[in-house]
């Protein structure tokens, strides 16, 4: 076990010419801030709330990934399957109500998972007030310190996404159109496209490195699963890009119309 | 060898600090870095400026004294401490930056000194055993499986030098504290407070002003005792338990 001493009793601190000169002082610890006590103020909760909240936004995201895979069929089956996603339950429960029972985990999961992202970047702001003059990276990845801008990116991409094919506001073809409509309008354009899909990589990228630490933040890995864990977060995170892009790839090269 | 050494010089804690550049020469590759940093020392005093403030003791990496930044690496270039790096891992002519540890936890004392006294209160909160006084009992009457032993042991090579902390992109102690975690909660003499201890441990390294761990790696790959990110799995393990067991974080 560690000693309980004091640390820098062995420090030459002192102006002078000779080593007799140099004294020997001994810090007196300063208690720093009274550790707080809050379930939800723990950095390790936080870290907790952030995986479970991202786990349930991947099992959706799978979903919807097939969902849209929907478009290759034509049309009809495109809206049929975005009719169905309201109708679900009928006639047990009103129309929408299983949707918007999805709609509100996920708001919620959203704002548990942004929550807790925003803190623990404002914690780690005050854990390093002055920045290294010469910092190397020793073996970090680009996934892992993309995570935050990522994230802030996507946070962007999600508002927009709903507004666009979703309510349909911000929607080349405007929003008294059918969902198929939509899709299409907003793939034919360059510019949303190429929004569309630099996000889809930021979401592989912060899939990437999430699905790690999200069984890491879970307690759940170790040296004998590292490698398997590793291995699921490459192939969740390539097969939702790229299941991801293939739809809306496939509208801008005129694929699907 | 002749080197140019860029180091940070800060006369206290308030004043703002700079790098300040040197010229050692005749530095043979035989020499301790801190050797090195020694040789400039006496130099300095001969020409009646400050010696440069830097921490160290035992001198053979076990006390984990000796943190410094170098070239933006935590104790440079070789997975050890700073103490136990050679010249002979420099070429003659090098440009060496060195730099303190950097967090809110660590403030600057001097030059490269750092108060790593945040170390000591995250461990006076929970690094201990509650164990009976008197006649040490027989060893072998407390069987301890081998792999939680060995586990145990590998945790408890943790020196308390920091470079996880400073080498953090989050200035995040968590290795430190997931090690002295693993090194304890892992015995069975450790078993009483497990609970208590990791949750009192990590409230007390987020009031140090230590960041919160993303998982990134930093901190294993240059940790001078090679502390695995296996190990901050299981604090994480272990505080979610004590949570569903309904420990109190409160002490
Ligand atoms: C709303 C926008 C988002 C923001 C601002 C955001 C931000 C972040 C940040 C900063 C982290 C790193 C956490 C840390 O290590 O400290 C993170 C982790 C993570 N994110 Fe996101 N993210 C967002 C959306 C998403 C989405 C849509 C998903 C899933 C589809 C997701 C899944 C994950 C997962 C699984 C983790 C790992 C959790 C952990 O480390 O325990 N995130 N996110
Ligand atoms: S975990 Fe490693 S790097 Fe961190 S204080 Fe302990 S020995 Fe140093
Ligand atoms: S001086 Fe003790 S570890 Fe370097």
């Amino acid at each position: 076990m560690s000693r309980v001493t004091s640390r820098s009793s062995v420090c030459h601190v002192g102006r002078g010419r000779t080593f007799a000169a140099v004294a020997t002082v001994t810090q007196q610890p300063a208690q720093r801030g009274a550790p707080n006590t809050g379930r939800f103020s723990s950095s390790v909760v936080k870290k907790a709330v952030m995986a479970v909240s991202g786990i349930i936004m991947i099992l959706y995201l799978i979903a919807h990934m097939i969902g849209n895979l929907k478009a290759f069929s034509g049309a009809e089956s495109f809206n049929e399957y975005s009719g169905w996603i309201r109708t679900i339950g009928e006639p047990a429960v009103p129309t929408q109500t299983v949707l918007w029972i999805i709609r509100l985990v996920l708001l919620a999961s959203v704002v548990a998972h942004f929550w807790a992202a925003y803190s623990l970047w404002a914690q780690a702001r005050r854990a390093r007030p002055v920045a290294y003059v010469t910092k190397k990276r020793v073996q970090q990845s680009f996934a892992s310190r993309t995570l935050r801008w990522g994230g802030t990116i996507i946070l962007l991409f999600i508002i927009w996404h709903i507004l666009d094919l979703t309510v349909g506001a911000v929607n080349p073809a405007g929003g008294d159109t059918t969902p198929y409509e939509r899709l299409i309008a907003s793939f034919s354009n360059i510019p949303i496209t190429l929004f569309y899909v630099v996000s889809m990589l930021l979401l592989g990228l912060h899939l990437r490195h999430g699905i790690w630490s999200a069984m890491q933040s879970l307690g759940q890995t170790n040296r004998r699963r590292e490698r398997s864990v590793n291995a699921l977060a490459y192939v969740v995170a390539t097969v939702l890009t790229a299941g991801f892009l293939l739809v809306p790839l496939s509208i801008a090269f005129g694929l699907i119309d | 060898m002749n080197l140019t050494l860029k180091v940070w010089r800060q006369v206290n804690p308030t004043v703002k600090g700079k790098m300040v550049t040197y010229h050692v020469t005749d530095v043979s590759p035989d020499m301790s870095f801190l050797e090195m940093l020694d040789v400039l020392n006496e130099q300095l005093i001969l020409d009646n400026d400050d010696p440069i403030a830097f921490d160290h003791d035992c001198r053979e990496g076990i006390c984990g004294s000796c943190g410094l930044m170098i070239n933006g690496i935590a104790h440079g270039p070789q997975q050890t401490t700073t103490c136990q790096l050679h010249m002979r891992s420099f070429s003659d002519g090098d440009v060496i930056d060195i730099e303190p540890w950097r967090s809110g936890g660590f403030p600057v004392v001097k030059d490269l000194v750092v108060d790593r006294s945040s170390f000591d209160r995250i461990i006076a909160v929970g690094g201990y055993i509650s164990a009976p006084t008197g006649t040490a009992p027989e060893a072998h009457s407390v069987p301890v499986p081998k792999q939680d032993s060995d586990a145990a042991f590998d945790a408890a090579t943790c020196i308390d030098c920091g470079a996880c902390v400073a080498a953090c992109p989050n200035g995040s102690s968590m290795l430190f504290t997931a090690a002295k975690v693993a090194h304890l909660g892992l015995m069975p003499q450790g078993q009483p407070e497990r609970d208590t201890r990791v949750l009192k441990m990590v409230a007390q390294q987020d009031a140090e002003n230590f960041g919160g761990c993303t998982n990134i790696g930093e901190c294993s790959a240059v940790c001078p005792k090679g502390i695995s990110m296996e190990t901050i799995s299981r604090l994480n393990h272990d505080l979610l338990g004590a949570l569903r067991a309904g420990a109190v974080p409160a002490s």
